[in-house]
């Protein structure tokens, strides 16, 4: 059983609903990702999902597109994540890892390379967002290696579609809450409650609901439907700025708190 | 690569050329393309859209544009003779409008009352804000705001039209990182938009559709050259951005395998100095903008920032069927250099009384470079894109002139 599937497991028999942190590798401070890591786990994070920078986030929003610009301005590359995830394993061999980004920067590293470091780097799953259902044949050495692809589901997805997507969704199903890019702000939790229980129904994976959730407020109007909510510009926001280890942890931990704390009283 | 059978099989029904093209979008944009997809095979089909479409065409775009043998700079050069295939004569000043007449005809059978648009010189920009106008559409144009400090002419222009020109400042601030706000606009508004992409990238079915509708400018000039010098041409060529004027212009030509085709890509500063925007010439296959070709980018997968002395051809990627051109070696791409371009942009002017925009001027750069290696009988057929009134300010502000 993988990671991911594992702590889905766990969560279900303790009747709790996940929280999964996005946070930009390299943003705010290149030196300290993997103390932020380990601060997100230690605030209830129960999956991470790390943010491999790219020059053209198609689906960001400006807060992602500002923190992989920053990444960038520093550096930061797919080899980097994949070190920090390397270190991050040092101390903590439970919390599933998942990079979330684009196709390119592992395309131009080589399908098969990346598939290889990133399980021995401790990876469990990708999250690529230009790399629809359609796409995904390129994936399959990811897949040999044992990575989980997860998947995304939108509003906009035709019903025939979702049923494919609940077939295959592996790790977990992201549901996107709305039509738009991350970090708008309009989620309308009464119009997706009856969309997410469809997909759930159907879904043989957890279902994970991002875009929108920004607060204690809005992740506990969401626990009510989804097996996990994923929380990433607003933290992303938060962490915007911070330069010491510290204060970079400190800041994770206080925003991520009564999010945890709302989830828990749920 | 194995030899291609017939070129008009290209995309399949995934919308991939051989290894390029594809969908590699968000999934809240899979539905809009397929729903854009079946309207438009639909409609490609539909005589009544067809009738329509060639009478836009005819009467409002002024088409067919002629073909122009380019006598004194023939002469000039001493080689084959070199054509003019006259899209800078269309309405609006440049190919563009062949696409964008058929995109807002696409929308509005779709029903979307909403346009948005990328541009990078702004022509793009222009010809979308001019059919919005015309069908009294509502028109969003992206524009890096690199490109509009570069192209004030075409950013006011867009205004009187009617349409909002919004900079976008992320990134490069040029055309690439317009294509990305365009994007993020149509994945937010999708019900009630239509995103009217200027170039022959982006995902499936926009590399095919873009493609048809520029198609003319290739079925015109195959026709015309038959009627008016008996034969096809030996060398066919086109400056590379995005492609979409080049593809045009190629496409009705790729199962003539006497006909040779060369792409001309902006070398920029050169090749070696890094400072270009030569995707096919310089570039390796990635993924970019919704599809797999050639870009460039770092080892990192970061696509790097491009430089050309034309905002058209400032692109760090291509066309797919471009990369798919280039590999089954049917078309050839190589780099005219911001210098070239000049030059050939002044030779032109003085010789047969034309401003060619400084994208077509790679165009008739390359033109002469083919021309001089070539006997006198031999015809050269470029593809003069656009004119270049919209250059003028750049160019006196290269060569140190106050306006």
């Amino acid at each position: 059983m993988s990671r991911i599937d594992r702590r889905f497991a766990e969560l279900k028999s303790a009747h709790r609903t996940g929280l999964i942190p996005f946070v930009t590798a390299g943003d705010p401070a290149p030196d300290h990702v993997v103390s932020l890591m380990h601060a997100l786990v230690d605030a209830g994070a129960d999956v991470i999902e790390l943010g491999v920078p790219f020059s053209d986030p198609m689906a960001d929003g400006p807060v992602i597109q500002h923190a992989s610009e920053r990444a960038i301005t520093r550096d930061v590359g797919l080899m980097d994540v994949l070190r920090w995830v390397r270190e991050f394993r040092a101390r903590d061999a439970q919390t599933p890892i998942v990079l979330m980004g684009y196709l390119n920067p592992i395309e131009i590293h080589g399908y098969a390379r990346f598939a290889r470091e990133a399980v021995e780097a401790g990876v469990d799953g990708v999250l690529l967002v230009d790399c629809p259902l359609e796409e995904a044949a390129v994936l399959q050495p990811l897949r040999d290696a044992g990575l989980q692809q997860i998947m995304l589901a939108a509003p906009t997805t035709a019903p025939a579609r979702m049923a494919r997507l609940c077939e295959v969704a592996e790790g977990f199903l992201y549901y996107v809450s709305f039509a738009g890019i991350t970090g708008a702000a309009q989620l309308s939790t009464a119009d997706i409650a009856g969309r997410v229980a469809g997909v759930r129904a159907m879904a043989r994976a957890p279902v994970a609901v991002g875009f929108g959730i920004r607060d204690a407020a809005s992740a506990k109007a969401v626990a009510g439907f989804a097996d996990a909510v994923v929380i990433g510009s607003a933290l992303v926001e938060r962490l915007a700025g911070a330069v010491e280890a510290d204060e970079i942890s400190a800041r994770a931990r206080n925003f991520l708190a009564p999010i945890r704390a709302a989830l828990d009283a749920h | 690569m194995a030899k291609i059978a017939d070129f008009n099989a290209y995309p399949d029904v995934h919308g991939r050329f051989g290894n390029y093209g594809g969908s590699y979008v968000a999934e809240t944009l899979m539905a809009p393309l397929a729903e854009l997809t079946e309207a438009y095979l639909r409609l490609r089909e539909d005589p009544a859209f067809i009738a329509e479409l060639d009478h836009d065409l005819k009467h409002y775009v002024g088409r067919p544009s002629p073909i122009y043998h380019a006598e004194r700079l023939s002469r000039h050069v001493g080689g084959a003779r070199i054509l003019l295939k006259r899209e800078d004569l269309n309405h609006t000043g440049a190919h563009k409008i062949n696409n964008t007449v058929g995109q807002a005809l696409v929308a509005r059978r779709m029903g979307k009352p909403r346009i948005i648009a990328e541009t990078g010189a702004g022509q793009h920009g222009v010809a979308s804000a001019t059919v919005a106008a015309r069908l009294g559409l509502k028109c969003v144009v992206y524009m890096g705001a690199v490109d509009i400090e570069r192209q004030k002419i075409n950013v006011y222009r867009m205004k009187l039209l009617g349409a909002e020109v919004v900079p976008v400042t992320s990134g490069s601030k040029t055309l690439k990182d317009a294509l990305n706000e365009a994007m993020r606009d149509w994945v937010t508004n999708v019900a009630d938009t239509f995103y009217i992409i200027g170039t022959v990238a982006g995902p499936h079915p926009y590399p095919m559709m873009v493609r048809d509708f520029n198609a003319i400018v290739g079925r015109e000039a195959r026709a015309q050259m038959l009627e008016e010098y008996g034969r096809l041409p030996d060398v066919l060529t086109a400056c590379v951005g995005g492609g979409s004027n080049a593809i045009g212009l190629f496409h009705a030509f790729l199962n003539d395998p006497d006909v040779r085709m060369v792409g001309a890509e902006a070398a920029g500063e050169g090749i070696a100095s890094g400072h270009h925007a030569a995707s096919l010439v310089a570039g390796r296959p990635g993924v970019l903008h919704g599809n797999r070709t050639y870009v460039l980018c770092d080892d990192n997968g970061q696509i790097t920032e491009t430089h050309s002395i034309s905002a058209g051809l400032d692109y760090p990627g291509v066309g797919p069927e471009h990369a798919f051109l280039k590999d089954a070696g049917r078309a050839e791409y190589a780099g005219i250099t911001d210098d070239e371009a000049m030059e050939a942009f002044h030779l032109l002017a003085r010789q047969e009384g034309i401003l060619a925009a400084l994208e077509s001027s790679h165009a008739v750069a390359q033109a002469i470079k083919l021309a001089r290696e070539m006997p006198k009988d031999g015809i050269v057929l470029c593809n003069l894109s656009g004119r270049g009134d919209k250059d003028v300010h750049t160019i006196a502000a290269r060569e140190g002139v106050q306006v």
